[in-house]
């Protein structure tokens, strides 16, 4: 191999499609966002503190982040076993099975809502036996995770299956030919191969799970201070035409949102110079 | 892109016994199950429960028909703007070195981590009454929130990634080798292009199109913010299952909703498909004879 | 076509690629621009392709600064390292791909290109593979379309970038004599990179021997073998030893050996590196009158095929040479491990410890194409 870089060279259109990359990206994305983050500033320091830390907004944050956060651990140990079972194993209708675990991210949020709650409502196909046990999900907090581990569902289970199926079957003879029983050889071979994928996918559905909306909605019962989700809260906002209120909850969202990107873009970069 | 086939064929050794392997099995398919297949047989359930009548009546409702032609508006915008997006994009990225780039490419998926909501909100701050540019569009007559140019919008900005973010790795993955030969031997940039470049990338081009196509159909939040709800002028077909299931239209939103999952279904099994011919495509075995 | 190129220079970033490169390249020669990597060779190359453009210094074909003219104008062939064939094209539009993109006025007919093609794949051998895709051919048969392809286009210089370099070694062997072969037929100028020592002295008319950005030597493939210029090509070209040395009023001196080097007569007591090629070597039995031997240990004797190589030690601990003699010269008088020999070279070069030309130094066996 020969030392080459590359640089704006002999292919033509470099000025053209990174002109057009820039312009689409600043008009569509970046400058309606940065208007997001200006027109907090017209607040004074103490009225965005006041908004932000207002009580049924902290009990929203609380909801929002928790929600999203057993939710993400719910699919990363699901993710797991599902990237697992369709990597390693066969069963009947496994190609069937695999090509529905994506379902999530096509399904519209709207469609799920209404299903997951009418489901899981008291006299739903599902909530009638929860209920028996006396578990009461549509309309609770409950719901809220319900929903939030559907919509999240996929991202574990796509990003462990691709390295799950790469692994060397040759490693883990090498460990069974070395003594090492399955156990062992799944906790000390494979599971530190797949470790940074499951963190990304972990990180991808906890970031899509802060966002959600259109499912939790109908599912949440919206309960202030109870099972009132930040984006509705942010909706409802807006409907009072409280533009002002709706943006510095909006903001503090995204800075959440935007140090999660980070997280994942690292961890991405990390796992990628660890497989290398 | 996911879900090739299984090419690691693990040795008797380096598996668990049956038991473990019948417990995850069974495991994996209860959770999705009671995740996953049990939701997508109900919404076909309650969409015809109440009969094959009731389920035509509601999908060619006349509201329901302007909203089925809003969602399929806003998506022939988002698709074809987020297509040349992404082209472009990869292009400048794939092809060549500059500083920022990896900054870009963050930049890039950034409506991924925001949420619709939000999405929503900042073209409110943008172009709403109360916005920045509210009193010059009012003064021009130019209504973008709550009419059909903000859903578009909102509809643009949460798919602005997919097509991007499909052909970036895959461009880079190919290099421009096969680029640089087409214009040794006399091709044009354009040519180059067409002849080259797009042939190499149309599979992952059009996944990138079946991803972006679902999601611009299904978005909610973005355009629920926007919309103002206006029936049979800023509905689309999410919105219009939200509506009819408030008004405790149960049937007719299931119904509703049993098109748009159908339109899911659809869009997965394309997406098979194009994960199935792309893996074929990297299986072929080249012969090994001497020359 | 001849190539001229003058005053090249081209950086990326902090590193100097191509160090003021000029070269001359005769009409109808087959030459090698041979050094490790990121020796820049590859860069000039592509810089003559116009795939690359140059910091400062000119490209001239014919006399003619071709600089400015763009890649598509040049009138090169190219064939890339990895061959570039178009994945979803059948061998035949491969072929065709620089006929078809030409504008109407000068495009061929359809039953031109059709016999064109035909023609180039007979020239190629391969005549019978032209409805194959590129994935279904072999690394040989892939190389040599994707040579066909750059000669469709009647290209009045072909530049191949290390061409045989993804292929295994009994393939590249049999493609690098088509080559010679066929530039033979065709007296096309032709430039291509390689960092394959054996490649250069086997095809090429003339090698250009690159490090560092710099040309170090350009000659024929005798010329760089029998009279490297400077240490690098020395090393670079072919199995070496390596000696400390002393040089003192036009005489080195290594351990007991003494050496004339009159081109050094100035020199006053200065260490100096003695560089010589292992069948460069002599071994005796007895040592010779007047300092021209030197005494050694046989440590290690192996056969290989027609050639039979020694190893040995002057001194125990002490440094290893290599020896390399026929085996009918070895079945004259075969050494065993623990004979003891004197070493008497046949030709040697001395280069000065402060030569600028000389290398920071890496191994006493220096081995060429290690590298």
């Amino acid at each position: 191999m020969t030392l080459r870089f590359r640089q704006p060279g002999v292919l033509p259109g470099f000025g053209l499609t990174l002109g057009f990359t820039l312009g689409y990206l600043g008009l569509l994305v970046l400058i309606p966002l940065a208007i997001a983050f200006l027109r907090v500033f017209q607040l004074s320091w103490d009225e965005f503190w006041q908004i932000v830390t207002a009580p049924r907004v902290v009990a929203s944050y609380r909801l929002t982040f928790g929600a999203a956060f057993l939710a993400a651990l719910v699919n990363s140990g699901f993710g797991l076993i599902v990237a697992w079972v369709l990597a390693r194993y066969r069963f009947p209708g496994k190609r069937l099975v695999d090509a529905l675990v994506d379902l999530p991210f096509a399904l519209p949020t709207a469609v799920a809502g209404i299903t997951l709650t009418m489901l899981y409502s008291g006299n739903g196909w599902i909530g009638q036996y929860l209920k028996s046990l006396g578990i009461k999900v549509a309309f609770t907090p409950l719901g809220v995770i319900v929903a939030l581990v559907f919509i999240s569902l996929p991202f574990v289970v796509r990003t462990v299956q691709p390295v799950l199926e790469d692994l060397e079957a040759e490693v883990e003879e090498a460990a069974a030919s070395l003594g090492a029983n399955r156990w062992q050889t799944f906790r000390r071979i494979i599971f530190p191969a797949i470790r940074p994928a499951l963190l990304t996918g972990f990180t991808l559905a906890f970031a899509r799970a802060i966002g959600e909306y259109g499912s939790v909605i109908f599912i949440a019962g919206n309960l202030p201070m109870v099972s009132e989700i930040t984006p509705l809260l942010i909706v409802s906002k807006l409907e009072q035409y409280d533009y002002s209120g709706a943006t510095a909850v909006a903001v503090v969202m995204l800075v959440i949102s935007f140090v999660l990107l980070l997280l994942i873009n690292l961890l991405q970069r990390w796992s990628r110079t660890r497989q290398v | 892109m996911h879900g090739s086939p299984n090419h690691n064929p693990v040795s008797t050794i380096a598996t668990e016994p049956a038991i473990i392997r019948g417990s995850l099995i069974a495991l994996a398919l209860t959770f999705l199950t009671l995740f996953l297949f049990v939701p997508l047989v109900a919404v076909f359930y309650e969409a015809l429960r109440k009969g094959v009548a009731v389920y035509t009546a509601a999908i060619t409702d006349p509201y329901a028909l302007d909203a089925i032609r809003l969602t399929l508006l806003s998506t022939a915008f988002a698709v074809p703007l987020n297509m040349l997006f992404g082209i472009a994009a990869a292009w400048a990225i794939a092809k060549f070195e500059f500083y920022g780039k990896s900054v870009l490419i963050t930049l890039i998926d950034l409506p991924f981590a925001v949420s619709p909501v939000i999405a929503g909100l900042i073209y409110v701050l943008l172009f709403g009454a109360q916005g920045w540019l509210g009193p010059w569009l009012t003064e021009h007559d130019i209504k973008i929130i709550f009419a059909v140019p903000g859903i578009v919008l909102a509809t643009v900005f949460v798919t602005v990634p997919f097509i991007a973010r499909e052909l970036i790795p895959l461009m880079q993955a190919q290099g421009i080798e096969e680029e640089e030969a087409a214009l040794v031997l006399g091709a044009s940039g354009w040519l180059t292009f067409w002849r080259i470049t797009l042939p190499n990338i149309k599979w992952g081009l059009l996944y990138g199109v079946v991803l972006c196509t679902a999601r611009a159909m299904g978005e909610f939040g973005a355009v629920s913010v926007v919309s103002g709800h206006i029936r049979g002028l800023t509905n689309t077909l999410p919105l219009h299952v939200e509506i009819l299931y408030n008004e405790y239209q149960f049937a007719a939103a299931f119904a509703c909703a049993s098109l748009l999952t159908l339109l899911a279904l659809v869009m997965l099994a394309l997406k098979t498909l194009i994960e199935r011919q792309t893996a074929r495509q990297r299986q072929i075995p080249a012969s090994e004879e001497t020359p | 076509m001849s190539i001229d190129i003058q005053g090249l220079y081209k950086r990326f970033g902090d590193f100097v690629a191509l160090d003021n490169i000029d070269l001359t390249i005769p009409a109808g020669q087959l030459v090698a621009l041979l050094g490790p990597s990121g020796c820049g060779k590859t860069t000039l190359l592509r810089i003559i392709a116009g795939l690359e453009t140059a910091d400062r210094g000119q490209v001239l074909f014919d006399g003619v600064d071709a600089s400015r003219r763009h890649v598509r104008e040049r009138g090169v062939g190219f064939v890339f390292q990895h061959y570039a064939l178009f994945q979803h094209m059948s061998v035949f539009e491969n072929v065709a791909f620089g006929l078809r993109v030409r504008p109407r006025a000068v495009r061929p007919s359809a039953s031109q290109i059709q016999a064109k093609v035909k023609t180039l794949l007979e020239l190629v051998q391969l005549g019978w593979l032209a409805d194959r895709y590129p994935h279904q051919l072999s690394g040989g048969q892939r190389q040599r379309i994707a040579l066909a392809r750059a000669l469709a286009v009647e290209p009045q210089v072909l530049l191949l970038d290390e061409p045989f370099g993804a292929l295994d070694t009994k393939v590249r062997k049999e493609l690098r004599r088509w080559l010679r072969r066929l530039h033979d037929e065709l007296h096309i100028t032709s430039v291509f990179v390689t960092h394959d020592q054996e490649e250069a002295l086997e095809v090429a008319d003339r090698i250009v021997v690159m490090n560092r950005g710099r040309i170090e030597q350009i000659g024929s493939p005798e010329d760089v073998y029998d009279a490297p210029a400077t240490p690098f090509v020395y090393q670079f070209l072919g199995h070496i030893n390596l000696f400390h040395s002393r040089v003192h009023a036009g005489w080195a001196r290594v351990g007991g050996l003494r050496v004339q080097v009159p081109e050094y007569d100035d020199t006053e007591n200065a260490p100096a590196l003695v560089y010589v090629r292992p069948h460069d070597i002599d071994l005796l039995r007895e040592p010779e009158d007047g300092d021209t031997t030197l005494p050694a240990t046989v440590s290690r004797v192996s056969a290989l095929g027609s050639v039979v190589r020694l190893e040995l030690i002057q001194s125990p601990g002490g440094e290893i040479a290599e020896v390399e003699m026929t085996r009918e010269h070895y079945a004259v008088d075969p050494l065993r491990a623990g004979d003891m020999v004197f070493v008497k070279p046949r030709q040697m070069r001395v280069f000065l410890h402060d030569d600028p030309k000389i290398e920071p130094l890496v191994h006493w066996n220096g081995d060429g194409d290690g590298i």
